[in-house]
């Protein structure tokens, strides 16, 4: 099993999120990740599909999605592309968890974003191991919450 | 012009001519509109009969079925329909009414989310939120059903915008950004598959529906004809090609013909034309083992799904047909066509010798006298294998059945439809007494427009089918929820609905109740009481 990404322009209206995550329930393949957001033709959304399988399923995935009318074109995204993912982290705020998060931050290049006495929170950008990495980090400090974007990309050039 | 006035205008522009329908409060306008048109509407007695019968018309013409329901229930109940077409890639066009646009989402009175319901097996599907796009997406629909690997398409459509103003007109060109299906081959590819075939010693063509969807039936008998190779059909490829044809060896899969199955373990080189292999088709695990595969398909994700690797053509049947057609050189398969001929004719029928009316020999006996321009539709369970096995096609006869879905109760709406699209077809509806019992209440829409059926129903008292399963898994007696103790007089309720009919008890009887069944006026039913123990082989 292997990790694929796939950015897919697909057509911007209601429904077509259902419809393509349907696809993806009905025929038994896994989602790791999925983003959607609008693009420079207010018409057109672009997905960012993180999957899970082989080369065989990421062919049928690729080939059932083609079959729907709403998804105009689909992009296995290489190594070269460009990927990110954005995490927020509420961490604890006390006197040793503080500057291994600063430390820590400042290694990622991440920022902290919102502070008070009991937590703080960072952001962090990155690839996906990275931020998994910076978590797995911090986590001794005792995290509150998390939200992960799932991952975006573009491919370069 | 209001909306379901440009509706009508839009299904006068496909040119479409009948619509099966099940009016509702959602789709009043719309009817309103159809009254005062000349678009003959002919009203089911449920739903899912509407879907049904728009498929067996739309099998019948090469054309797309239309039917319409209201929303809630009317919508649901035509769910059924809509996979069984699905499935077996038939072009329809649905149209249901939905809820007022500002009520969806409040769970008013008969109100469901029937595009959400059918995502997993339209084609494609629309909720209309504005009237304007009414003309563009009628002509979208009726282009996705029809073009590329046909399917259902659905429209939904509030009924607060049947009631709107809009300009009419029809859109000229279809321009969808995610559709463009390929429909010529690859010509590389294609040389590609004809230097294999050239080069292989037991070729074997394997047709499925596409063939007939692609209306590719005479191009394939030119292929078969000049080629010399042998072919065998999966069930939605039956009608593909002749009995006669002298490469024809039989149907294929886990309810096929061994030899049929030997000759595909047997190959060298497999020719797929237009089918997805599916589970049924692949009987065992033998299932062309020895063989290189040359898979021809209009949907590219058919290949490699099921079977692979193979060399893959993308296209429709008939072109590539046409392109293969002028570069195919006779095979040297003398020898092999010989062999898989022996073998098939090895095979003895293991009919009973006995009187009593048995279904393996009626259909046979139908065979020899259906009209050349017969159709069959094929219910669903023993009833539909024993059909499949025994009634042969010759000249321009069509078989039609639920391939995929394997729906109970297809076949009587089916063949409604059939007749409807064709007067000069003569239609036999074959059944058993559980499928009827699924779908008799037509038998009102059938008195009531005069169609004229002929509807061969094996009476075992049960589903027989399952039951041989059970019998076949648990042993014999181990029967549960199959036996239909209580059958009604079904001769009776042909009677009921004004139409004849006949029970058959007896093989002899068989052709006398046929002939009678052809000169009788309406549609007459000839129910054979047949032995509860005969089996699918």
């Amino acid at each position: 099993m292997k990790k694929y990404i796939l950015s897919l322009l697909v057509e911007n209206h209601s429904g077509v999120l259902s419809k393509i995550s349907g696809l993806f329930s009905r025929r038994g393949y896994n989602i790791d990740s999925l983003t959607v957001g609008i693009t420079d033709d207010p018409n057109l959304s672009r997905m960012t599909i993180m999957i899970n399988g082989d080369e065989q399923i990421l062919e049928q995935i690729n080939k059932q999605l083609n079959k729907l009318v709403d998804v105009i074109k689909i992009q296995e995204l290489s190594t070269k592309s460009v990927c990110r993912e954005l995490a927020l982290v509420k961490v604890n705020n006390n006197e040793t968890s503080l500057p291994i998060v600063k430390d820590a931050v400042e290694y990622f290049r991440g920022s902290i974003v919102d502070l008070d006495c009991k937590s703080l929170m960072v952001e962090i950008t990155g690839f996906e191991d990275k931020v998994t990495a910076f978590i797995d980090y911090i986590r001794p400090c005792g995290i509150k919450e998390i939200v992960r974007t799932g991952i975006t990309g573009l491919e370069r050039g | 012009m209001k909306v379901s006035e440009v509706i009508v205008k839009c299904l006068k522009e496909e040119n479409v001519k009948i619509i099966f329908g099940y009016p509702g409060a959602t789709v009043v306008p719309l009817y309103e509109a159809l009254r005062r048109s000349d678009i003959k509407h002919i009203l089911v007695r449920q739903e899912q009969a509407s879907g049904h019968s728009a498929s067996g018309y739309a099998r019948t013409l090469g054309t797309a079925g239309v039917c319409i329901a209201t929303s809630g229930p009317g919508a649901t109940n035509l769910i059924t329909a809509i996979a069984t077409a699905y499935m077996d890639s038939i072009p329809l066009v649905v149209i249901t009414g939905q809820v007022r646009s500002n009520l969806i989402g409040k769970d008013v009175f008969q109100e469901a989310d029937i595009k959400g319901a059918t995502d997993s097996f339209t084609k494609h599907n629309y909720l209309i939120e504005n009237a304007k796009d009414v003309p563009r997406i009628f002509k979208e629909a009726f282009f996705i059903a029809k073009t590329g690997r046909p399917g259902p398409v659905l429209i939904d459509i509030p009924v607060n915008i049947q009631e709107e103003e809009i300009d009419f007109s029809y859109p000229e060109d279809v321009n969808i950004r995610g559709y463009k299906p390929t429909i010529k081959g690859h010509k590389g590819q294609i040389k590609r598959a004809i230097e294999a075939i050239n080069s292989s010693s037991r070729p074997l063509i394997c047709i499925g529906g596409g063939v007939i969807s692609s209306n590719a039936k005479e191009e394939l008998e030119e292929f078969v004809n000049k080629s010399r190779i042998p072919v065998v059909h999966t069930l939605m490829g039956k009608d593909g090609i002749n009995y006669d044809n002298k490469y024809y060896i039989g149907l294929i899969g886990s309810h096929g013909f061994s030899y049929a199955n030997k000759a595909v373990s047997k190959a060298d080189m497999l020719i797929l034309l237009g089918t997805r292999i599916a589970d049924r088709a692949t009987a065992g695990s033998n299932f062309a083992k020895d063989a290189e595969i040359i898979h021809i398909d209009i949907d590219p994700a058919e290949i490699g799904k099921n079977l692979g690797p193979t060399i893959p053509v993308v296209g429709d049947i008939k072109n590539i047909l046409i392109e293969i057609n002028k570069e195919i050189e006779p095979a040297n398969s003398k020898d092999w066509v010989h062999e898989l001929i022996t073998m098939k004719n090895a095979v003895k029928n293991n009919y009973k010798e006995e009187d009593r009316a048995n279904p393996k020999v009626i259909l046979n006996i139908l065979s020899k006298i259906a009209g050349e321009n017969a159709i069959l539709t094929a219910d669903v369970g023993q009833n539909q294998i024993w059909s499949a096995r025994n009634f042969n096609i010759i000249k321009k006869r069509n078989f039609f059945t639920s391939g995929g879905l394997g729906t109970m109760g297809y076949s009587l709406p089916a063949a409604i439809g059939a007749k409807i699209a064709d007067e000069s077809r003569e239609v036999i509806a074959v059944m058993g007494d559980g499928g009827f019992q699924m779908s008799f209440f037509e038998l009102g829409t059938i008195s009531e427009n005069n169609i004229k059926l002929i509807i061969l129903l094996f009476n075992n008292s049960g589903l027989g089918m399952v039951r041989e399963i059970q019998k076949n898994t648990y042993g014999r007696g181990n029967y549960h929820g199959v036996n239909i103790s209580k059958n009604p007089d079904f001769i009776k309720i042909a009677e009921a609905y004004g139409l004849k009919g006949k029970k058959v008890f007896f093989n002899k009887d068989f052709e006398n109740a046929y002939k009678e069944a052809v000169e009788s006026e309406g549609t007459y039913i000839i129910e054979c009481i047949i032995d509860q123990d005969e089996s699918t082989f």
